[in-house]
């Protein structure tokens, strides 16, 4: 197969995620109860009148998906005149709804929200991807010692630590030394200049650092086997009977080689990075994307909880396309797949 | 019959999952046995004074009380029974769902394969807790759904395992050969490939309990848990929300040591029972200058496998 057609496939594949993500978004807020637009509007305090014009206006007695009728009769635009083309032209125009609870614009609030997470999310994951890197190659050159099952035992430990466990055992160990809610001081601005950031910076650390171990876990592990299986092949042995030594066997062989499978899994484990900041955010009170979806749910704010949630599907499959398009730039046997 | 034999044979000395097996049996017993081993009934109705409220360990409540005044070890030993329940319940569901998809792709394959490893390949990129949490919060709170959306979510790894397996399994002779005698593909696929993947699936069901566990405590924590049914989880979100200001660690860290606890035990169990059933490379090429001698002099075998 020809890089192109891989290309393709893959790119057709997320647009197909995406739009299965955006069919569900709109169908699970119609069909499963608690859709407030509906309990609003079957209200028994109001009159015929109003409840018709409600119902007209947020254009539900439009029908869901295709008017058949209008179909028929050879009326196009009007068979597409339904519920779902409203909800995806809204969505178009970066119309996410407004907030029950603050009656703000929900994309604005996301947009304002979303670099906060992302600082999050990048540290996080950078550092966890290094540590993880350098444990799996220890441990995996180290097989069978005792500083490989040291390693590994703490990843499963790590592993089996819940998030938001991780986040109240660091909470409550450096309460007193370092900030442990929140974004900044109250009353620093972004105008106050470096006390500003420094301040953002502190604030930052005990999130970063939950997300740091919690994902070095999954990296260390995944590392670790793919190293091996890299150390079992027959050009290690030749490099080694070239005369290179441990370390640049290591480096130029073993390292290079092992990485292919880690751009996969730094994608895949993006879903679960987005679950951890979840829990990250809220232990530590931190103002992002996670937090908001946290109160969303608490306060049934549905428009932000549909927008937070199309966020973090969106990125997430955003970057498997973009792990899929690396892959195929750094290992050339992609073509011949 | 055979092969579990086989199976425990090996993994009895294997000291790392002995010691997984033992910390989730010493969790099992608790649960099964909450109503001797619980000191106070948590359902119970008592008088509390001000000062009893998150009042620190004593001799009475070993771990202290909560919020309402309650023995949080008595709490902590019922919530094994929340806990446990939802990690096995949810993650059977899951291995059925998993099981079924991945037989069905692998044997099959074709269109329907397609279209099943599509729909896996799907799940796989939408993050879990983020849908989890929408289709709960829409849905409504409670025990069973939680169970219900884990187990319906969770079995994306299964089928891909169990769907490679079974393709490999499928071009071996003694399937070709109930083929030969007219076998019917249901037959096949239940007399002859379920019972080879079985133990596989066996190891990945101990693994995935751990998830499930882990999945039910976050959405507890989030707060979509079921209030009358306390789990762990649970139990960390009234702590959080009401004990954090205090800095009652007597009722922050046991449930979450608890669940670390059973994970930590399900993982190493299941990882060894994996590394047994599932075969991998033992050695490779930088680890042992005498290994790699003998491998020049071609009198070692390139790779010892386990089990």
């Amino acid at each position: 197969m020809q890089r192109s057609d891989y290309l393709i496939r893959k790119t057709f594949f997320a647009l197909a995620t995406l739009v299965v993500v955006i069919v569900f978004n709109f169908l699970l807020f119609r069909i499963l109860p608690g859709d407030p637009v509906k309990i609003i509007v079957r209200s028994p305090r109001l009159t015929r009148e109003a409840k018709e014009k409600l119902t007209a206006d947020f254009g539900l007695d439009k029908p869901i998906w295709l008017d058949a009728e209008r179909l028929g009769e050879g009326d196009l635009a009007g068979a597409f005149d339904t519920q779902f083309t409203a909800y995806v032209r809204a969505l178009l125009r970066g119309n996410l709804g407004i907030s029950f609870r603050s009656r703000r614009d929900v994309a604005e609030v996301l947009a304002e929200r979303v670099w906060r997470t992302v600082v999050l999310v990048a540290t996080g994951e950078i550092l966890a991807l290094v540590f993880g890197l350098a444990f799996g190659l220890v441990a995996a050159w180290r097989r069978g010692t005792r500083l490989d099952t040291t390693i590994l035992l703490w990843a499963l430990f790590s592993w089996g630590l819940p998030t938001f466990f991780l986040g109240i055992i660091l909470l409550i160990l450096a309460r007193g030394h370092l900030p442990i809610g929140g974004m900044v001081i109250p009353g620093l601005k972004p105008e106050d200049g470096w006390d500003y950031w420094i301040d953002v910076g502190k604030h930052l650390i005990l999130p970063t650092l939950t997300m740091t171990i919690v994902y070095t876990s999954s990296y260390v592990m995944i590392m670790r086997s793919s190293v091996v299986e890299v150390l079992s092949e027959d050009y290690i042995l030749t490099a080694k009977a070239k005369g290179l030594n441990t370390f640049q066997i290591l480096r130029d062989h073993a390292l290079k080689n092992a990485m292919l499978p880690m751009v996969t899994m730094v994608a895949l484990n993006l879903g679960y990075t987005v679950g951890g900041v979840i829990q990250v955010e809220t232990v530590f009170s931190w103002p992002g994307i996670g937090r908001l979806m946290y109160k969303a749910v608490m306060q049934r704010d549905y428009p932000v909880l549909q927008g937070t949630f199309l966020l973090l599907a969106v990125s997430v499959i955003a970057a498997n396309l973009l792990a899929d398009l690396l892959y195929s730039v750094m290992d050339p046997r992609v073509k011949t797949e | 019959m055979e092969q579990f034999k086989e199976i425990w044979g090996t993994f009895r000395r294997r000291p790392i999952g002995i010691l997984g097996g033992l910390m989730l049996f010493s969790v099992v017993f608790i649960a099964i046995f909450a109503p001797w081993l619980a000191p106070y009934d948590p359902d119970e109705k008592i008088d509390v004074e001000p000062g009893d409220l998150l009042a620190p360990p004593d001799a009475e409540h070993l771990l202290g009380r909560d919020d309402a005044g309650k023995d949080v070890l008595s709490q902590l030993i019922y919530g094994a029974r929340v806990s446990l329940t939802v990690g096995f319940v949810a993650s059977f569901m899951a291995m059925f769902i998993g099981t079924t998809v991945g037989l069905v792709a692998g044997y099959y394959g074709g269109r329907i394969g397609n279209a099943l490893m599509r729909l896996v390949d799907f799940l796989l990129v939408i993050p879990d807790l983020p849908l989890m949490l929408v289709f709960i919060s829409m849905w409504g709170r409670g025990l069973w759904k939680i169970i219900l959306v884990i187990g319906l979510l969770g079995w994306t790894y299964t089928a891909r395992l169990v769907r490679s397996q079974v393709l490999s399994i499928k071009e071996r002779q003694f399937v070709m050969r109930a083929r030969a005698l007219g076998a019917s593909n249901f037959r096949i696929i239940m007399r002859h490939i379920f019972p080879q993947v079985l133990p596989i699936i066996l190891a990945e069901t101990v693994l995935s309990v751990s998830g499930a566990i882990i999945a039910e405590s976050s959405l507890s924590f989030l707060g979509l848990g079921d209030p009358m049914l306390i789990s762990w989880g649970m139990m960390l979100n009234f702590a959080f929300e009401r004990a954090i200001s205090r800095m009652a660690w007597w009722f922050l860290l046991p449930p979450g040591f608890a669940i670390v606890w059973v994970s930590l035990g399900l993982v190493l169990m299941g990882s060894t029972l994996e590394e047994i059933v599932n075969p991998r490379l033992k050695s490779h090429h930088l680890f042992d200058p005498r290994k790699m001698m003998a491998l020049v002099t071609g009198m070692g075998s390139r790779t010892e496998v386990k089990g």
